[in-house]
């Protein structure tokens, strides 16, 4: 016994390196295993009110990009109002109007924390509970996907980013309606993968990806962005695209959180779908 | 001595504080983020013994992935540059040339031990740290390319942050 205590006193560094390796490795493994963590997010009271007075420090420098930004959704929103009185049909097919009218409600959010650079990327809102925030509700930013909630606090949430390789989103290209799949590359904040389109569909460059509307996270036609390159990929069935982001991720400040009115009620009867 | 430890915890602080609101935000084509919090552990006393330097690092690495919704992966990376810092310190230079009360600083041992000495330990906890990131072999090339940068950018800025500070 006492020569245990002895030989484990001589190396306690490296025991103790042991020790607190195998906890860090926890930690991450519990973290990819569907983030379960409640108090090590920056949604929590601390880390987000430190960020909260950063940002309203911060805001300033992009005042001006935010004002430019703002004003031009302002503008395509009284144009879509204009159509919306002039033709009832026509609105069928512009951007997401549709189900703005139907089942969705929106809250916008200040992005309190963001991040681009690092392979899982995540976003802190300044919106929680209180006012109504639910996990697993979509975000769309002034022109297109940004992420899903991921934890809610009583003021705050945290957010997987569409820049997160844990986390895909169905899509579909908007004049053929054939789905995909979108996922993060990994490497530019400004471009992302869409997956799962068969040879047989033809694809042009310029082509847009919208949403596919086959959750409830979010509607259906929000977009996401353009066809930047095609390629072949030899042996499998399916091409390489590259679609290049309408949405600049780096400038995100003011966000919309998607509440689908009927969410629960789909999710019960998808539920029982899978019971069955 | 306890002068010592309020200017180590102040030091601690203004490091993190940099680190999460400043240099998180600092990206060039998703390949260079610094991370020069590791500047905590570099600058701790040589005479401090492993264990203290390893808690010391877990609590370093685990606040700022507090912040970066990433938990264990700083605090690991920080943990493992803590373990290896007196290997290194051993490796630079006999231990005779070390003197208690002497802190590992440019002026006490001159700009190239301490370059040497950053850039290893940068080295050594950005690889751990983009390994674990990507958690996978997959796209080695890109993950090693991302090492090279990121340490290259935070060897300068600890370097210039130590300049900056550079008097006794």
């Amino acid at each position: 016994m006492r020569n245990l205590f002895r030989f484990l006193l001589k190396y306690i560094n490296f025991f103790l390196f042991l020790v607190l390796e195998l906890v860090c490795l926890l930690m991450i493994i519990r973290y990819n295993n569907f983030q379960k963590v409640k108090f090590l997010n920056s949604s929590n009271q601390v880390t987000a009110g430190i960020f909260d007075s950063y940002s309203s420090v911060a805001d300033y420098f992009s005042l001006r990009k935010t004002n430019k930004l703002l004003a031009e959704e302002n503008a395509r929103l009284r144009t879509m109002l204009q159509l919306q009185n002039s033709n009832k049909e026509e609105i069928k097919y512009t951007f997401f109007a549709d189900s703005i009218l139907s089942d969705n409600q929106f809250v916008t959010a200040k992005v309190i924390n963001n991040s681009v650079n690092k392979q899982h990327n995540y976003l802190t809102l300044n919106k929680g509970s209180l006012d109504g925030v639910k996990p697993d509700m979509g975000i769309v930013g002034a022109n297109g996907v940004v992420g899903r909630i991921n934890h809610v606090s009583k003021h705050y949430s945290t957010a997987i980013s569409l820049l997160n390789g844990r986390w895909s989103i169905s899509a579909k290209l908007k004049r053929t309606n054939d789905n995909g799949t979108i996922v993060w590359n990994g490497k530019d904040h400004q471009k992302v993968l869409l997956e799962g389109i068969p040879y047989n569909v033809e694809l042009t460059k310029g082509d847009t990806i919208v949403t596919s509307g086959y959750s409830s996270v979010f509607p259906d036609g929000v977009p996401i962005g353009v066809v930047s390159e095609v390629e072949l990929d030899k042996g499998s069935n399916f091409y390489l695209i590259n679609v290049d982001l309408f949405l600049d991720f780096n400038r995100l400040s003011y966000v919309n959180i998607v509440m689908n009115r009927n969410r629960d009620e789909l999710n019960e009867l998808e539920e029982q779908l899978n019971n069955d | 001595m306890i002068d010592g430890v309020v200017k180590y915890i102040l030091l601690f602080f203004g490091v993190i504080l940099l680190q999460v609101l400043i240099l998180n935000n600092v990206q060039f084509s998703g390949l260079i983020n610094p991370f020069a919090y590791i500047l905590i552990i570099l600058l701790l006393p040589i005479e401090m013994p492993t264990w203290w330097l390893m808690i010391i690092g877990f609590f370093t690495g685990l606040s700022v992935d507090v912040f970066s919704n990433t938990p264990g992966l700083h605090a690991s990376a920080t943990v493992f540059a803590a373990f290896i810092r007196p290997k290194i310190l051993d490796l630079l230079s006999s231990r005779d040339e070390y003197e208690v009360g002497k802190p590992p600083r440019i002026y006490n041992y001159g700009f190239n031990w301490f370059l040497r000495y950053t850039a290893i330990i940068v080295v050594a906890h950005h690889t751990v740290l983009f390994l674990l990131e990507a958690f996978t072999w997959r796209g080695m090339g890109d993950t090693l390319l991302r090492v090279l940068a990121s340490s290259v950018f935070s060897i300068v800025l600890i370097i210039l942050l130590q300049l900056l500070f550079n008097k006794k």
